[in-house]
């Protein structure tokens, strides 16, 4: 077997839908051993939002669950029950890591508030991941992802705007709000599991979903405009931007004169770029408006696909507006790099699924294991990994505690 | 307190705000950050900001620079001078972590990539951030953050309903930064326990793919597209921004279970909404949700969006305010757990900054200073790190290979 990076890390998961299972898949795609606990019966949220194959709804047959649990152990577990409390105790006291999402009053009406916590397992890592963090006049509201995207500042400063209209506020597509507090969250538990590696100390990682969003636009948040103010929706764009083709839209920029020199040559040096109104940086940046329109009115002719190539092949930064759909079928690059990656499971069948942005030479990226089906691993981890007998786990099951 | 990161020492040749961003929460961590600059290579953010329409005349007057570069050591290389290359490698011989977001390419020129600076320091690790990856046909393709969420899908299924694709701009640069410092970290601890170095390649267009990872399923699973829905969910309902009382003033709210709902309505004093067919349960609720969106403006539109937010929490609602820079920083709560902090700088006089976006209970979070100015720790990395003696380092100045 491949080493990998995080190999040996044991880590416990009580989270459900999107933040807490994506922070600890980062971790189980690097080889750290998941548990992750379900409520009996139901499981976790996400088996209950799409997609679906064909929009029907199954357990097993979520995309959105599918894609955030790859390679983790799962469990089923009622911790407010008696037994249920025990094996949890158990549990903690294997774990490295516990990764969880409850309101900070739950966890301390379970009985498991951090204090707690780490008498049962003085190295433990706690990361708790809430709407907005384990202390402050906040701390028991309820917030969504929604409501994360605009308490943060981000909402407010989307979508960019080139002019004054009614358009309100919005927040991310889909669950990258989301997304994005599991990626915070997993950053800050690596930067405890590093100290705790040095130091032989564990700790809790408060992360408030708040602070994760507004942390990455802080600047947004920190910055004025020249005339000091805040700043909206309606923004300055640079030279280019988004500029509508044939068939959607390309993105590119001119930020200095070799750029501009490159641009106007792909253009075929039309009479209108030699106008004193373009000649510099700064009178670009004046006139931007102009400009962009006049370069709107050239690229309409064309496929955003070639344009991108076009203007790249110049050596002027450019983009291209792909849907997942497109960048699935036709990206070459993420094709060459292996982005995409087929996995099979017992239920689902055969899916293409994202991987990871990053490459590490050493020990890669893999799926060893597709997402568990409900309390598929309940025997592996109760009798072989605690101990517990067949028929305890019997009773357990009667009891409601698995 | 301890900082968890004590100990690690970072070479640093990004620019801008993505590299910058990853090498920021490095040094926030507590890792000593070296930062590579030169009079021929000024850190794009001294200069200003197209976004903020912001130009800077000097190179130490720049407030955006100062937020992203807290606590970081400045240093001067001529990397295109023939002995620059030499000056980098004796500075990475003592460094843990090399960082850089140059075009693929150009660090193997200059003998500065993974294998040029494996063999002075071999358990070094390399991270190397693109818009396209280190890899593959497009590699050498240049983007900054807009690109990065346009080529990653990230625009394609932002927006208002029918609406544009949108523009992203800061926070996609951010999120190449913090996934590059994940990818560090796990390096980190890998070469704790096997002593092993590694190098990283970073994709800034898959850095957004990967948070929007559903919608690739839902491709995969129906050959569909996802579409643009402003602020509504695929279940939920109500689930939307509401326009308060006052100028541009709104309320994101969204309800989830039944007990919701009907604190919702409740607390909006409709409480023969909760008796109505076309809001009966979740299903109808989202069929029917424009005229249920109606109901809910006509509501907030008489408070101001603290007000909205106030009350609903008290019920039991998920709402919360769509805030503007400046309510974030008067927000009671954001105040009472210190996010902003205001430091002095040399030349920018005092400026709000912010920290870490975590809270680790072993560790203060202070800030661990300004950004650098311009040159401002030749003396300590040339002369006391490297242990050069004042005419070396006066004899690389001259040569400019300091400069």
């Amino acid at each position: 077997m491949t080493e990998k990076a995080l190999s040996g890390v044991k880590v416990l998961e009580l989270a459900t839908c999107v933040a807490g299972p994506y922070c600890a898949k980062l971790f189980a795609d690097l080889g750290a051993e998941v548990i992750k606990i379900e409520q009996p019966g139901a499981g976790d949220e996400a088996r209950r939002r799409g997609p679906f194959p064909n929009d029907i709804p199954h357990p097993e047959r979520s995309g959105l669950f599918l894609y955030l649990n790859t390679n983790k152990l799962g469990v089923t577990l009622n911790v407010g029950s008696h037994s249920g409390r025990e094996l949890f105790k158990q549990l903690v006291k294997w774990a490295d890591i516990l990764v969880e999402d409850n309101p900070p009053t739950k966890m301390k009406q379970l009985g498991f508030d951090y204090e707690t916590l780490q008498t049962i397992n003085p190295r433990l890592i706690t990361t708790s991941i809430t709407p907005f963090g384990q202390t402050g006049p906040y701390k028991d509201y309820k917030a969504y992802g929604l409501n994360i995207s605009h308490v943060s500042g981000s909402g407010y400063v989307t979508p960019v705007l080139e002019s004054d209209g009614e358009l309100g506020p919005i927040k991310g597509g889909g669950f990258f709000e989301d997304y994005c507090h599991g990626l915070s969250a997993a950053a800050a538990t690596l930067t405890a599991l590093y100290y705790c590696e040095m130091t032989g100390q564990g700790q809790h990682v408060d992360v408030s979903k708040q602070e994760a969003s507004l942390c990455i636009d802080r600047d947004s948040a920190l910055m004025r405009d020249i005339e000091g103010k805040v700043l909206s929706r309606v923004r300055k764009v640079g030279a280019g931007g988004f500029i509508p083709t044939r068939d959607g839209y390309a993105w590119m920029a001119v930020v200095d004169d070799r750029h501009w020199k490159a641009f106007c040559q792909i253009m075929g040096d039309p009479e209108w770029t030699k106008d004193e109104k373009f000649k510099d940086r700064d009178s670009r940046e004046l006139n931007v408006q102009e400009l962009n329109s006049l370069i709107g009115e050239w690229a309409k002719e064309f496929d955003k696909e070639i344009l991108y190539h076009k203007i790249q092949s110049a050596g002027v930064p450019a983009g291209v507006v792909r849907s997942p759909g497109a960048i699935m079928e036709h990206d070459q690059q993420f094709k060459a790099r292996g982005f995409f990656v087929e996995i099979d499971h017992p239920v689902a069948g055969t899916l293409t699924y994202p991987s990871a942005p990053y490459i590490l030479s050493e020990t890669p990226w893999a799926v060893e294991r597709p997402a568990p089906m409900l309390g598929e691993h309940n025997e592996a981890v109760y009798c072989d990994l605690l101990g517990h007998s067949r028929q305890e786990l019997v009773k357990l099951r009667e009891a409601g505690a698995i | 307190m301890n900082k968890p990161l004590h100990g690690v020492r970072v070479l640093d040749f990004t620019q801008v705000w993505a590299g910058p961003y990853c090498t920021l929460l490095l040094a926030l961590g507590g890792a000593e950050v070296i930062k590579i600059e030169s009079e021929k290579r000024i850190d794009g953010s001294r200069l200003g900001s197209v976004t903020l329409g912001m130009i800077c005349k000097t190179k130490n007057e720049s407030a955006i620079f100062n937020i992203f570069n807290l606590g970081k050591k400045d240093i001067t290389i001529n990397l295109s001078h023939p002995r620059g290359s030499w000056l980098a490698k004796e500075i990475a011989k003592v460094c843990d972590v090399a960082i850089e977001n140059f075009r693929p390419g150009v660090m193997t020129k200059l003998g500065l990539d993974y294998e040029g600076l494996k063999e002075v320091r071999p358990d070094i690790i390399y991270l190397s951030s693109s818009c396209r990856g280190n890899t593959g046909p497009e590699r050498n393709y240049a983007g900054f953050a807009p690109s990065f969420a346009a080529l990653g899908g990230l625009s394609y299924v932002t927006g208002h309903i029918n609406g544009k694709p949108s523009v992203m701009t800061g926070r996609t640069d951010l999120l190449v930064g913090t996934t590059s410092y994940f990818a560090i970290l796990a390096a980190l601890i890998y070469r704790f326990k096997t002593g092993k170095g590694q190098y990283i390649d970073i994709s800034s267009s898959e850095v957004q793919s990967v948070l929007i990872g559903d919608m690739f399923m839902e491709y995969a699973m129906n050959n569909r597209n996802p579409q643009r829905q402003g602020n509504r969910d695929s279940i939920m309902a109500p689930h939307n921004c509401y326009r308060c009382k006052g100028e541009d003033n709104w309320v994101s709210i969204a309800v989830s279970s039944e007990e919701e709902w009907q604190a919702l309505c409740c607390a909006m004093e409709k409480p023969e909404l909760t008796e109505d067919d076309r809001f009966c349960d979740a299903s109808s609720r989202k069929k029917n949700e424009d005229e249920l969106d109606r109901i809910i403006s006509r509501w907030t539109t008489d408070y101001t969006h603290y007000e909205v937010m106030d009350i609903l929490q008290q019920a039991g609602v998920a709402a919360a305010s769509s805030y503007n820079a400046q309510e974030v920083q008067d927000d009671p709560h954001v105040k009472e757990r210190g996010v902003f902090t205001k430091i002095t700088h040399p030349v920018i006089g005092e400026q709000e900054v912010i920290g870490t976006p975590w809270k680790l209970s072993t560790s203060s979070g202070n800030i661990p200073g300004y950004g650098p100015l311009f040159a401002e720790h030749n003396q300590y990395v040339f002369g006391e790190l490297l242990g050069m003696s004042p005419e070396q380092i006066q004899g690389l100045v001259e040569e400019q290979v300091i400069y």
